[in-house]
């Protein structure tokens, strides 16, 4: 089951070219662009490991994926990685723009769990295949 | 930049000739050499060698339109030359120069020395020198006295990291960034022998020659008028004096000397403006006279009294 999540969760998954106009896109705005790799896909799980410093101060994309070829090295393949652009101006300072650049060769998906409770009341929780082995192993 | 902005245009069928003049003219390329050749005195090697280069991309952009395959050339350079033959200078322009060009994409200039690119412990120096990759990356990255990244008494030295990196970077990513190495001649000849990669990884190695006494007295000129300063005749006369004493002393910089040298003059012009009374023109203000000059130590010196503290002047 193919993971989506962020900012064009509903297109595939994007070329390196237009990876490289979205980092222009966010250099243009003043925007720091920023690594983030994990094993972990299930949705809420939003503390991701970083890929070294966020970039603020490059001003030409081919830095970026520099980065990313590094980090795809390392990581490409068996980890998700996801690169966020963070917008430091005075009243934003959050996030503006996230999307995944990479995802592991082979995503086995979730399992949907029920928990019957008292009075036929039924809990759910979503449960990723990959994380029932350590970290790391996972893919 | 410039082949998209072509490339964006309505697609002509392609043209059996083309004007490289029109070219030219587009690029804006004629403003920048004509500001070259105003604003640089001499350095004739240096601005032949830009021409060329600047030639050789002005046909590449159009082979490219054309369709004919163009790889893309190495442009890493090394400015090697006596102090204050305008190295740096040069640098600066050359970003700008690039970036109309077309060939770097930003066109801004990265300028470092040893102390940022190395670290200072173990582990500190590759991610130091990533850093400032990364930085220069679609502009230019000057590296000033780049011999001393090499510290060849010491083996163990982190300099030796910097290089590889920076080597590998500029064979592998030669579309994304342009590195200038700088410094005196003799220093970069040694580096460049005890680091043969760096030398065949560069392309253009370009010598600054020093500058005769003209073009000294014409680098004062500009130098004056850019602060809205002007010499007298009999100040003229005694810059002619001075730089001609000036050379023949040890520690001579060229350019920077002068430079000084007029700082100098501009003291001892206000000191003389001040100590004199009353009401004085609005044109004395901005005239550097000949007692401003000759009160130099060089010029009280130049019979070869003592030049041991020549390099204070």
């Amino acid at each position: 089951m193919r993971v989506t999540q962020g900012t064009f969760s509903f297109l595939p998954d994007l070329t390196d070219d237009q990876i490289k106009k979205q980092i222009q896109y966010c250099m243009d705005h003043g925007w720091a662009v920023n690594l983030e790799f994990t094993d972990d896909p299930h949705p809420r799980n939003t503390y991701w490991e970083m890929w070294g410093l966020p970039m603020f101060d490059t001003k030409d994309p081919a830095a970026v994926m520099l980065e990313l070829a590094e980090c795809r090295k390392v990581y490409g393949g068996r980890m998700y990685i996801r690169l966020s652009a963070f917008d430091s101006s005075h009243g934003w300072e959050s996030v503006k723009l996230s999307f995944i650049v990479d995802r592991p060769a082979n995503e086995p998906g979730f399992m949907l769990e029920r928990q019957e409770r008292a009075g036929r009341k039924i809990a759910y929780t979503t449960r990723s295949y990959a994380v029932n082995k350590p970290q790391g192993e996972r893919y | 930049m410039s082949t998209k902005e072509s490339a964006g245009l309505p697609e002509p069928a392609l043209p059996q000739s083309v004007n490289l003049r029109q070219e030219y003219a587009e690029t804006g390329l004629a403003d920048i050499l004509d500001q070259l050749d105003r604003e640089l005195v001499g350095l004739l090697p240096v601005k032949t060698r830009i021409r060329e280069i600047a030639a050789l991309l002005l046909v590449d952009r159009v082979r490219r339109r054309m369709g004919l395959t163009v790889e893309t050339p190495t442009l890493h350079m090394s400015f090697t030359g006596n102090p204050g033959t305008g190295k740096t200078t040069v640098a600066m322009r050359m970003a700008d120069i690039l970036h109309r060009l077309g060939y770097v994409r930003k066109g801004h200039l990265v300028s470092v020395t040893r102390d940022d690119l190395v670290g200072q412990y173990i582990g500190h120096t590759a991610p130091k020198t990533k850093e400032i990759l990364k930085k220069a990356m679609g502009g230019v990255l000057f590296i000033d006295e780049a011999y001393y990244l090499y510290r060849q008494e010491n083996e163990r030295d982190y300099g030796q990291e910097a290089i590889e990196i920076l080597l590998q970077v500029m064979e592998n990513q030669r579309e994304d960034l342009v590195v200038i190495l700088a410094g005196y001649g003799d220093r970069m000849d040694k580096f460049f022998r005890s680091n043969p990669g760096f030398r065949s990884r560069i392309a253009h190695h370009i010598d600054f020659p020093d500058y005769s006494d003209d073009e000294l007295l014409r680098i004062a000129e500009i130098m004056l008028a850019k602060q809205n300063y002007r010499l007298s005749p009999d100040g003229h006369d005694a810059l002619i004096a001075y730089i001609e004493a000036r050379k023949g002393q040890p520690l001579f910089a060229n350019a920077r000397s002068i430079r000084n040298a007029l700082d100098r003059a501009r003291l001892r012009q206000a000191n003389r403006i001040f100590a004199s009374d009353g009401a004085i023109a609005i044109d004395t203000l901005s005239i550097i006279d000949a007692p401003d000059i000759l009160a130099s130590r060089v010029l009280k010196n130049a019979n070869g009294a003592d030049t041991s503290d020549a390099g204070k002047e």
